[in-house]
């Protein structure tokens, strides 16, 4: 198969980690070779996460050379920005319309950057924008927000929507699962 | 079956299947998820010991009793563990032991960026370094094998990008442990002058036979792949697959066991090529090894700071590197925090109110070195905290000790805190030391300690009684304050650290991850009475906002744990509960 980069990025809480977990769980359930890093550790609540998936036969580093993502998914607004290296000329956005205020942001000393997330937008190949958090509240759960951006990125890469809801049931709390299977679904059509 | 595990879960794997019995380690980044995935295998004793050395010398205990044993840990942590590490090697074992070091090249979550390998030769025992999930698994086996067959602890480097990167792994049963019976020779185990020296020579033998290619059970170690004749590159760990990405025509052989290192085998690969290249993260570690065995390395342009990765792989090798797509911004920075309700900060919003110098310690409450709180002064090490704040007082005449405190965690005190402590009691220390007691190890991720209550299993333990403890220790000011009340911090702070005399102040309030019952109704500010002071702003607590246009803060009740330490400090009566 074609070698396939993902860069997940989102804000300590969202649950970007378990979103990528299920990425490589996925993958492996697909026959594909998947290696995956992250940064955390000092990643409290509210802090920067961010994950590559690397997907293929083979893969060898587990961190995505510069300009080799194939996808970036933001699971915040602005987020992406932070991971300029990775993104290439035939990248991929998917990206929240949610925003999560920076401390320094929230606290008024700067602003939210609304201008550069919008100009950046212009560098990728293709972008798909998700407003996950108004689709998580009309389901009853927030907290499916990641879900709905998952079931988008599922929708992009060449894995059966089967063997995603299956790996779902799987890694979500037993009694948020239909919650969690209907916010895939969402994004999935998105 | 196949799993994707990382590098963490998967030495935790790793001890199931070759017959662990014995794990004892202290947390610490990248390190704690092996021994808390070891907890969830009833088959293998685990613990969470009260430091690294204690760690060791547990194991050691285990070894000796016959059962296989391992103790994982960050790259400080080997420092804490150093003395028993430097000894054990004399020693050598009985069952299988294992000691795994997490490097964290780049320092994403360390104090120093410390290369462990040098420890192997120090300790001149031998280090494997696997390059993946499924050698994190491996490599356990072939270490206790190794251990068991040549009579020596070995040491198992990961760094950041093992630990925390996942693969996919081959997963096995358990096999049948071995079991040897207890050790009782005085002349191996008692290391008094006398015995040590003829250990020392053992030692060496060891470390000859380790680094004869020809002797069995190695060979299967250091593989070689052959490509160009023109460059041969000699790499180890996670580099390997950075090499091999970014030089796919290149002849590699990965080191597997980086100390010691077979210089027949290099030798032997180094005819072959023409140019002979060294590519490791952080120190020139295998390249001076080399150096020192007469082989003729290829110098390099690389920085000894930080990660390696295809990329900087690619440039060393002159190659192109990809443009990235878009230039990096100016962004508002999401730097870790102090939660909100965190039991830590109306304590340092009291120190900084009063300006006081603190010497502070390693775990979160060190985030209070952030703004606005910019509270702490000073971070060396675990437990560094209370012998530094007594040494500004002795240096000073006691002078610093009253406009100075130390500021400590639970886990932290139990840790090397309590060594300090008992030298300011013995010493007439006059400095005030804090122990912010929140009855979990935060940081690392909430691991329970002494002071908790429970054992790794969730088992109900004794739980360390800090009065009672301090009491005995000899230390006349102990006091025990509300941190969620500043005025009451403002005004014990001034109180003892006035005293010419040592004084002990405990927090006694738990981190909202050890006890959720702490959680109450989200609090809001009624506009109508916020004045816009901006000094609830000012505890830096991630759920009060500022509102620009109204000048008004406000509280986003989502992140907002009803801690309550906004209200102590609104001047206005602005800040009320929801019902």
């Amino acid at each position: 198969m074609k070698d396939i980069n993902i860069l997940m990025i989102g804000v300590g809480g969202q649950g970007t980690v378990l979103s990528s977990d299920i990425v490589c769980d996925v993958a492996l359930a697909g026959d594909a070779d998947v290696k995956k890093s992250e940064i955390h550790g000092m990643a409290q609540r509210g802090g920067s996460v961010v994950s590559h998936v690397r997907i293929g036969d083979k893969v060898l580093s587990p961190v995505i050379p510069v300009g080799e993502a194939n996808i970036v998914i933001s699971f915040e607004n602005m987020e992406f920005l932070r991971y300029p290296e990775y993104a290439g000329k035939e990248t991929s956005l998917v990206v929240n319309k949610y925003r999560i205020y920076p401390p320094s942001v929230a606290g008024g000393q700067e602003t939210y950057p609304s201008e550069q997330t919008e100009e950046t937008k212009i560098a990728f190949k293709e972008v798909f924008e998700i407003d996950a958090m108004t689709t998580a509240t009309g389901l009853g759960n927030s907290k499916v927000a990641g879900m709905v951006m998952l079931g988008k990125l599922a929708a992009l890469l060449p894995f059966d929507a089967e063997i995603w809801r299956s790996v779902i049931s799987k890694k979500v709390p037993p009694k948020t699962i239909d919650v969690n299977l209907a916010a895939f679904n969402a994004g999935y059509q998105f | 079956m196949k799993e994707v595990l990382s590098g963490n879960e998967a030495f935790a794997r790793g001890a199931y299947e070759y017959g662990v019995k014995v794990v004892s380690s202290y947390p610490g980044t990248p390190s704690t998820e092996i021994t808390e995935h070891v907890a969830q295998y009833e088959q293998i004793y685990s613990e969470w010991a009260t430091n690294e050395k204690v760690a060791l010398e547990t194991v050691i205990g285990a070894s000796l009793a016959g059962r296989r044993a391992m103790t994982c840990m960050k790259h400080v942590g080997l420092n804490v563990a150093a003395d028993p590490l430097m000894t054990v090697s004399y020693t050598g074992v009985n069952g299988g032991l294992v000691i795994v070091v997490a490097d964290d090249p780049n320092m994403f979550s360390s104090q120093n960026e410390q290369d462990s390998r040098h420890y192997a030769r120090l300790a001149k025992v031998p280090m494997l370094e696997p390059a993946d999930s499924q050698e994190a698994k491996d490599f356990i086996g072939v270490a206790l094998d190794m251990s068991e067959k040549y009579c020596t602890p070995v040491l198992v480097r990961s760094c950041t990008r093992i630990s925390h990167s996942k693969s996919v792994v081959k997963i096995k049963p358990r096999n049948t442990p071995p079991v040897f019976e207890p050790e009782n020779d005085i002349k191996k185990w008692v290391m008094v002058p006398a015995n040590a020296r003829v250990r020392h020579k053992v030692v060496e033998n060891r470390l000859e036979r380790l680094s004869d290619c020809a002797d069995t059970g190695r060979l299967t170690l250091n593989p070689v792949e052959f490509r160009s004749e023109e460059i041969g590159i000699i790499c180890a760990g996670v580099t390997y697959h950075y090499v091999k990405e970014a030089m796919p025509e290149a002849s590699i052989l990965k080191l597997e066991m980086v100390y010691p290192i077979c210089f027949e085998k290099v030798k032997r690969f180094a005819e072959k090529v023409q140019k002979l290249y060294v590519v490791e993260e952080l120190d020139r570690f295998i390249e001076n090894e080399l150096k020192a065995a007469g082989i003729e390395v290829q110098p390099l342009n690389r920085s000894v700071c930080g990660e390696l990765s295809v990329d900087e792989v690619r440039k060393l090798f002159g190659k192109e590197v990809k443009e990235p797509a878009f230039d990096p911004k100016q962004l508002p920075a999401r730097p870790p925090n102090m939660c909100p309700g965190c039991s830590h900060r109306g304590m340092f919003y009291a120190i900084a109110k009063l300006k006081l110098f603190a010497a502070g310690d390693i775990g979160c409450y060190t985030l209070g070195l952030l703004p606005p709180l910019s509270a702490i002064n000073s971070t060396v090490c675990m437990g560094a905290s209370i012998p530094m704040a007594h040494g500004l007082d002795k240096a000073t005449e006691g002078a610093m000790a009253r406009k100075s405190v130390a500021v400590i965690g639970d886990s932290t005190f139990f840790h090397t805190g309590i060594n300090g402590l008992l030298n300011s009691v013995y010493n007439a220390g006059t400095s005030t030391v804090i122990i912010l007691d929140n009855r979990i190890t935060g940081m690392t991720g909430h691991q329970p300690n002494p002071g908790t209550g429970c054992t790794i299993k969730g088992t109900p333990t004794q739980r360390i009684n800090f009065p009672k403890l301090l009491e005995a220790m000899g230390v006349k000011n102990i006091r025990t304050v509300n941190p969620f009340d500043p005025d009451e911090c403002i005004k014990v702070l001034k109180e003892e650290t006035a005293k010419e005399e040592l004084s002990v102040i405990v927090t006694d309030k738990p981190c909202i991850f050890a006890d959720r019952s702490v959680i109450r109704p989200p609090f809001f500010v009624d506009v109508n009475n916020c004045s816009g002071c901006t000094i609830c702003t000012r505890l830096g607590c991630p759920a009060i906002l500022w509102n620009k246009e109204e000048k008004r803060a406000f509280i986003d009740e989502t992140l907002c744990t009803g801690c309550e330490l906004c209200v102590k400090v609104c001047r206005f009566d602005a800040i009320h509960q929801r019902k």
